[in-house]
């Protein structure tokens, strides 16, 4: 019975929230459909401020290059501006003889000081970098857990090389290859990212697309369609990916090419629960009668009832794929040797348990971002929830 | 107000209730007062949104409070005032010496709970009853009530019962402890008119053999004059006028309960003109679903939804389909309009379309078109009125500019009587009525020439159905338009129909011309239709269903 006093609630809400509404402006405007779910996303501080932040991470994490890098950003080199970030500069420019240059050579930094100047990024690292300087063995501490002279010792001039700077610290220490945890994190992170999202959305897309075709057409479509991925969900899809990877050498799209295989069925049961809900509303029903072709009133009518279904799962989806990739990272089945990942770091904290920086690195780092990534798709559900009005 | 010698069961005095949310106020019931005494029954009358419900839950703080409170009043019961009792005392009360009877059977019984287990909680809570014990008293209660067999019943879980039955089950749970009141919050607005005098006949039989005070809750005031000794009016949440229900029937003071009582349905429909031709015909037409058993789904048997009927609609008159619900009245309609598949010729305007496939039928869909029952589920929550409205016009006249689609959405609005600067809210911002006249512009703004109209009053308040009845009656004559008309409200179909089929099991019982089926009905079941339409009376047993 509560549920008719609240509905009543809720409409006179409604009615006021809607009174000022006029013709709205602009192809942005946003309707008070829409208006009331940002509201509410606001309303969950936990879920805007993990927005803020993780935004603040990813965002930065794209400009890996301009934070990480063993180039320097900007080089003035005999009154030529020059852009090593963007651009491979061969070595012959600068009096030297490889292909590609190296900037961390000290015989470079000494011919670029002495006919102009430039620029490095706040970590002179990229996540392929070995640090040859370092003072101890590999894996090295972080450079604050020693004292200058330590730091310095490996430098040709000590305490006093131009080198020996902030720019070079291993803040976090350096893997068992001497490079740097920091710029590996950076590159490791927007990896993970991007192949989460890049996998999250295209199986929501094929998923979305099979359950909605499932749950509108329903009949013999539905029957085979269920008993196929019956089947396909049968495939233990880790062994599959061992298999697969032991044959092609994995990349970041083999991997998300097997990947997708298999994820795009999480979200096909759910969608198709809602359209086969959703198909004898009244609604649809009148835009059946109106002669509205299928596809339109899937589009238009149904897809938007099954949003809050898929919105509750696409946080999990996201989380899966980056923990599936940290996990063949980890077993050393994922992304080609070298490449930056979170997964390897973890592999690594592992084996040199004397070196704990890396593990305890890696921990918080992942379970920090699937936190962020959680927290956030919590908010965004909460706001298309309809029955969230007022908690 | 009569004077009472001793002090009533139930004094509200005053009352307010408000609702906060986002800061914003509103007051749902403003300042009320009623007394009810022992063995005596009160109804509360109003439209939807007066407070009625929300009066009624207050009784037993059963609002969703903080967000609910109740700026002033008391509600003396027995002379405690619930207001200020604790929360045990409260539980107390409820369900035991306050019980509550609610719309919706379906929804106000547990689905996973056969029916002892449902009856019998309350005993167990309530008495601390043993198992054996309470099972005697349910089946005791079962059987006042009027479900035969009960021990039958017991393990019967509520979707197994019909809707007239789950509404008894829940009249005995909430008799189970003999409660000194009981609220019925429109106990009988989801039933059909026949299940609905049989209800009211067994509530006001109870009443009088227990001996307990009933407030009943309802928008309907033929069953107001039914079942009330008193009667309170509520509008706005205002109680404006309160008395012996005679009275107030015979001589209304204040002008809301005036205008409440002249708010049938009246009119008639057009004359009856055999000269205009046939729009939709329909020969034989049946509707079987088949029921499938077994490892080789062989259909074993049918579900004959509709079962031949033969019709005929002409252009500018209405023909109604009444009937009980499952009897296949909306199933006929759809299958007429071939959005389910049918045996049987169905021909529209001298074309035969029962072969036509989805594609063949696109261009016609424009010439037929649906009004759905309810209101709030017909129209896309998420699509603006512009929007829902055009939609057709998108499909049918792809042709024309976005501005000139935008002229006809907003002619189309007018002449179902909205504001077309509305056009660009949203349905939520609308009442039951304005959206049935959304649907209804949804309908017209292709200029259809048969128009099927699924219950399209049922769900709307009294005063507004009067409204739109006058609505599509104009809208009949302005445009000429064909009326399949589907209701079981008999006193709509009065209003507006020229011949009238009354339908049974898919089956025709009667068909004619509307008058002579209202004046002389010939069959058994079309005058049991008509006695618990139109005087709430129920007929003899085996007639109609229960």
């Amino acid at each position: 019975m509560d549920t008719r006093a609240e509905k009543t609630m809720q409409q006179s809400a409604f009615i006021a929230e809607g009174k000022s509404q006029a013709r709205p402006k602009g192809r942005f405007a946003l309707s008070p459909i829409n208006r009331r779910r940002l509201t509410n996303f606001k309303a969950n501080r936990r879920g805007f401020w993990s927005l803020w932040i993780f935004l603040f991470l990813f965002i930065g994490a794209l400009f890996a290059e301009f934070i990480a890098n063993d180039r320097p950003l900007l080089v003035s080199y005999k009154g030529e501006i020059l852009m090593p970030v963007l651009v491979d500069y061969p070595e012959e420019k600068f009096g030297g003889f490889l292909a590609v240059t190296d900037y961390r050579d000290p015989f470079i930094q000494d011919e670029i000081s002495a006919n102009g100047w430039m620029v490095w990024p706040p970590i002179r690292y990229s996540y392929r970098t070995v640090n040859n300087e370092i003072p101890v063995p590999a894996p090295a501490p972080p450079s604050w857990m020693l004292d200058k002279e330590t730091r310095c010792s490996r430098y040709p001039l000590g305490v006093d090389d131009p080198n020996c700077t902030l720019g070079n610290w291993n803040w976090l220490g350096t893997d068992d290859q001497g490079r740097d945890v920091v710029a590996r994190l950076i590159y490791g992170f927007r990896i993970s990212v991007l192949f989460g999202l890049a996998l999250t959305i295209a199986s929501s897309l094929i998923g979305v697309g099979a359950g909605a075709v499932q749950g509108y057409y329903g009949g013999l479509v539905d029957l085979f369609f269920q008993r196929f991925i019956e089947i396909w969900t049968a495939i233990p899809t880790l062994y599959l990916i061992l298999i697969v990877s032991s044959v092609l050498v994995p990349g970041f799209w083999t991997l998300f090419t097997i990947l997708l295989a298999f994820s795009w069925v999480a979200l096909v049961g759910v969608v198709r629960a809602e359209f086969l809900r959703a198909r004898n509303f009244e609604y649809v029903t009148a835009a059946r009668a109106l002669g509205v072709s299928n596809r339109v009133i899937m589009w238009r009518h149904m897809l938007p009832n099954a949003m809050v279904a898929t919105l509750t799962f696409m946080p999990f989806i996201l989380n899966g794929s980056i923990s599936t990739l940290t996990a063949l990272d980890f077993l050393g089945f994922g992304l080609p040797p070298g490449s930056a990942s979170l997964g390897e770091l973890l592999a690594q904290g592992k084996n040199n348990l004397q070196a704990p920086w890396l593990g305890i690195t890696g921990f918080f780092v992942i379970s920090i971002m699937l936190s962020l990534l959680i927290f956030i798709g919590e908010a965004v559900r909460d706001a298309f929830d309809p029955r969230k009005s007022f908690a | 107000m009569e004077k009472m010698t001793e002090l009533p069961l139930l004094s509200v005095r005053d009352l307010s209730v408000a609702f906060t949310q986002n800061g914003r106020t509103t007051t749902a019931v403003d300042h009320i007062s009623f007394d009810i005494g022992k063995g005596e029954t009160v109804a509360l009358v109003g439209e939807s949104g007066s407070g009625k419900s929300v009066s009624a839950l207050s009784t037993v703080r059963l609002l969703p409070y903080p967000a609910a409170s109740h700026p002033s009043g008391k509600i003396l019961f027995k002379g405690e005032d619930m207001l200020t009792a604790d929360e045990a005392a409260l539980r107390k009360v409820r369900g035991n010496a306050i019980s509550m009877i609610f719309q919706e059977p379906m929804t106000s019984l547990n689905p996973l709970h056969p029916v002892e287990q449902q009856v019998a909680e309350i005993l167990k809570i309530h008495r601390g009853m043993s198992d054996k014990a309470a099972r005697a008293r349910v089946l005791e209660l079962l059987d006042q009530v009027g479900i035969r067999e009960p021990e039958k019943r017991l393990a019967s879980y509520p979707h197994q019962l019909s809707g007239g039955q789950r509404q008894r089950v829940m009249i005995a749970m909430a008799l189970a402890n003999e409660p000194d009141l009981l609220i019925a919050d429109e106990p009988t607005t989801a039933l059909d008119v026949t299940v609905q005098a049989q209800i009211l006949k067994l509530l006001k039989e109870l009443q009088k053999s227990a001996g307990m005070a009933m407030l009943f809750i309802t928008h309907d005031l033929g069953i107001v004059r039914k079942i009330a000794d008193r009667v309170c009016v509520m509008t706005q949440g205002k109680i404006v006028e309160q008395g012996p229900v005679a009275e107030i029937f015979a001589d209304p003071q204040h002008p809301y309960t005036k205008k409440l009582l002249a708010a049938e349905p009246k009119g008639a429909p057009p004359k009856t003109d055999l000269s205009k031709p046939i729009v939709v015909k329909g020969d034989d037409v049946k509707v079987w679903f088949p029921v499938k058993r077994g490892f080789f789904r062989r259909t074993v048997d049918h579900i004959k939804a509709v079962d031949g009927v033969d019709l005929e609609v002409r252009e500018a008159q209405t023909l109604g389909i009444v009937g009980e619900s499952g009897s296949g009245k909306t199933t006929l309609g759809l299958a007429l309009l071939r959005m389910i598949s049918s045996t049987g010729r169905i021909s529209f305007r001298d074309r035969e379309i029962e072969g036509f496939s989805w594609k063949e039928m696109r261009p016609l869909r424009r010439d037929m078109q649906i009004v759905f029952q309810d209101p709030f589920g017909s129209l896309s929550p998420r699509m603006s009125i512009a929007d829902i409205v055009g939609e057709g016009l998108a499909v049918h006249f792809p042709g024309i500019t976005a501005g000139e689609r935008d002229d006809r959405v907003a002619t189309a609005l007018e002449e179902v009587g909205l504001d077309p600067d509305t056009r660009f809210r949203y349905p939520h911002e609308f009442s039951g009525g304005q959206r049935q006249r959304i649907s209804i512009a949804r309908a017209m703004v292709l200029e259809p020439k048969f128009v099927m109209l699924d219950e399209p009053t049922s769900a709307l308040d009294m005063s507004v159905q009067a409204q739109v009845v006058d609505l599509l009656r104009d809208l009949q004559i302005k445009h000429g338009l064909a009326y399949l008309f589907i209701s079981h409200d008999l006193k709509v179909v009065r209003a507006l129909a020229n011949d009238v089929i009354v339908m049974r099991a898919g089956k025709v019982v009667e068909s004619g011309s509307a008058t002579e089926i209202f004046d002389s009905p010939k069959t058994d079941y079309t005058r049991a239709l008509m006695a618990a339409a139109f005087h709430m009376e129920t007929a003899a047993e085996g007639i109609v269903s229960e």
